[in-house]
């Protein structure tokens, strides 16, 4: 008795983990079921039970689709150049050969991702601005007037531009991630390929992809949550506009509850973010699982 | 043969360089400009965005200073610190308990703690805004401190746990025999183990807190509890036409945090290394 009573006291240990975690992550999580089933009025404080109405809306509305578009756009791109191109890129600086030059040019790459989301989207809100914008001046500088836009201004535009911030941002965060993983792979491998007479090329496709493939498993997976969970760029670059052109499930989530006042509605978004992160988070699991199976 | 070679080899290692030195510019430049335009004149904005201010002038960075900058740097220093406190003490006791006492249903603690990590902050956002407006604490400086570290201590507990896991038990069970209570064991013996990652972790959070948008945009609406992020666009549609200021806004909200990722470089690498890898 006595030495359960103990064994319980060591619970104190995790609880105030367990207390916040639980208060305000999985509490609002399983609340927010409960409301998007609410026609929710916040300011009038009117509450009415609607069922499943708010998922009916869902379907039924047109930016919603467009909103998750956007993500899967967001999620593809980021893949193929936060993924794939920051693995190649990774590569290549290992070509360099003085570890100093390596270090400094990861470095470099990285410092966009330090600065906020905030600052760098407002900083390429000024670069992509038709007037006084980089963009437009560099074009014209290069003599290509014809390709200037209003480049957050255009639906055809708006969505591309904030996309290609993005990778700006972020590309340089996952090549050291990569350069880390390229780094544990012993070297004698790269040597006995080098002595064999394997090119770099042959020797990135036969040693270092394989090689780095669980790396490259978890980014896909923490690119594809990340996708989905675009907010903070959005806001400050557009807010979704040009007519909601470049709305995401963050943003039109945020519109729908705090601007248009219909709480229910914004909880039924919520509930699909937390559906499509929470699969993500599954496979990961899974696949991670599998992994340590076979070993 | 060999000269063939050899040039093919000196012609793909100019190529290398090339395109890494021009990936380096694409990414300063757009940085240096942020700076620059801070120290020129709106006129001069609107005019070549390549040339240099004809004279340079720390106006607009006074001007953004009393326009609230300082205010908002202020503010997210404190959220900063004191979130970067709460979350890393939280998680190491968490994570020794998970990792040196026999807790009942230890799995399913360890499980619920980390499964936090899974969720996103969007998802909770509409309950958290009714939760804190009942208890009195929308728009305020205790939202951010408690949201910050909710969110953060099931990341932060993942790390300093994985690397305890790697540390001797030994040390401590010894410092037990010794009749040091399980306190002084964490506090003398685990914790100063657990230095590297507790840098780590540290310099990661800081790195979130001054940076996050979501919950700050949400919850501290009013002047005055405002960070940066959200500073930084009340700047924007306050004096959104005068560039300079906003540049100048911009600039001083950057800069902290690139030193801070140059000096603990090293830490931060590691830290992003081991909560992908592991």
């Amino acid at each position: 008795m006595r030495a359960m009573s103990r064994r319980a006291a060591g619970l104190a240990w995790a609880v105030p983990a367990l207390v916040l975690v639980g208060v305000f992550v999985y509490f609002p999580l399983v609340e927010n079921f409960g409301f998007s089933t609410l026609k929710w009025d916040i300011f009038s404080g009117s509450q009415k039970y609607v069922g499943l109405a708010n998922y009916g809306k869902l379907v039924d509305d047109p930016v919603f689709w467009k909103s998750l578009g956007n993500n899967v756009l967001y999620a593809v791109v980021s893949i193929a150049f936060q993924v794939f191109g920051s693995l190649v890129l990774a590569a290549l600086i290992e070509g360099v050969r003085s570890e100093r030059w390596q270090r400094a040019l990861r470095a470099v790459y990285f410092i966009p991702s330090a600065i906020s989301l905030t600052v760098a989207g407002l900083l390429f809100y000024f670069i992509y601005e038709p007037n006084l914008g980089l963009f437009n001046h560099l074009l014209q500088g290069v003599g290509l007037d014809g390709l200037r836009h209003a480049w957050l201004g255009e639906e055809s535009t708006a969505m591309p531009a904030i996309v290609a911030m993005s990778q700006w941002q972020g590309f340089g965060y996952s090549t050291l991630l990569f350069a880390v993983a390229i780094q544990r792979i012993p070297r004698e491998i790269y040597q006995a390929a080098a002595i064999d007479g394997t090119g770099p090329v042959r020797r990135f496709f036969h040693v270092t992809l394989p090689l780095v493939r669980e790396m490259t498993g978890v980014m896909i997976m923490i690119t594809i949550s990340g996708a989905f969970q675009v907010f903070n760029e959005v806001m400050v670059m557009t807010g979704g506009g040009p007519d909601n052109s470049t709305q995401v499930l963050g943003t039109w989530l945020y519109r729908s509850g705090f601007v248009r006042n219909d709480f229910g509605y914004a909880a039924a978004i919520a509930t699909v973010i937390f559906v499509v992160t929470l699969a993500i988070a599954v496979a990961q699991l899974w696949v991670a699982r599998r992994r340590r199976v076979e070993w | 043969m060999v000269s063939r070679v050899g040039f093919l080899g000196v012609i793909a290692r100019l190529l290398l360089w090339a395109f890494l030195l021009c990936l380096a510019v694409v990414v300063v430049y757009p940085l240096l400009w942020m700076l620059v335009n801070g120290f020129k004149t709106n006129s001069e904005i609107f005019g070549n965005p390549f040339a240099l201010p004809s004279h340079w002038s720390f106006d607009s960075y006074q001007k953004a200073w009393n326009r609230g900058v300082s205010n908002y740097l202020t503010t997210s220093i404190l959220v900063t610190v004191t979130s970067t406190v709460a979350t890393v003490f939280v998680s190491a006791w968490a994570a020794y308990g998970l990792t040196r006492v026999d807790i009942p249903f230890g799995k399913a603690v360890t499980g619920l703690i980390l499964g936090g990590l899974m969720l996103a902050p969007s998802v909770a956002l509409v309950p958290l805004v009714k939760m804190f407006q009942s208890m009195g604490l929308y728009n305020s400086f205790w939202a951010l401190l408690v949201l910050y570290t909710a969110f953060r201590v099931p990341f932060t507990t993942f790390l300093i746990r994985a690397y305890m896991l790697d540390l001797p038990r030994e040390v401590d069970e010894a410092a037990e025999m010794d009749g040091c209570g399980r306190w002084t064991a964490f506090w003398r013996i685990t914790l100063p183990m657990c230095k590297p990652i507790l840098v780590s972790t540290v310099l990661l959070h800081i790195l979130f807190a001054w940076n996050e948008y979501l919950f700050a945009m949400v919850f501290t609406s009013g002047a005055g509890v405002q960070t940066l992020p959200v500073g930084l666009m009340s700047l924007m549609s306050k004096h959104g036409t005068e560039f300079p200021v906003v540049f100048a806004g911009m600039t001083i909200a950057a800069v902290p945090v690139v030193l801070l990722f140059f000096v603990g470089q090293r830490y931060i690498v590691k830290g992003l290394a081991d909560g992908v890898g592991k």
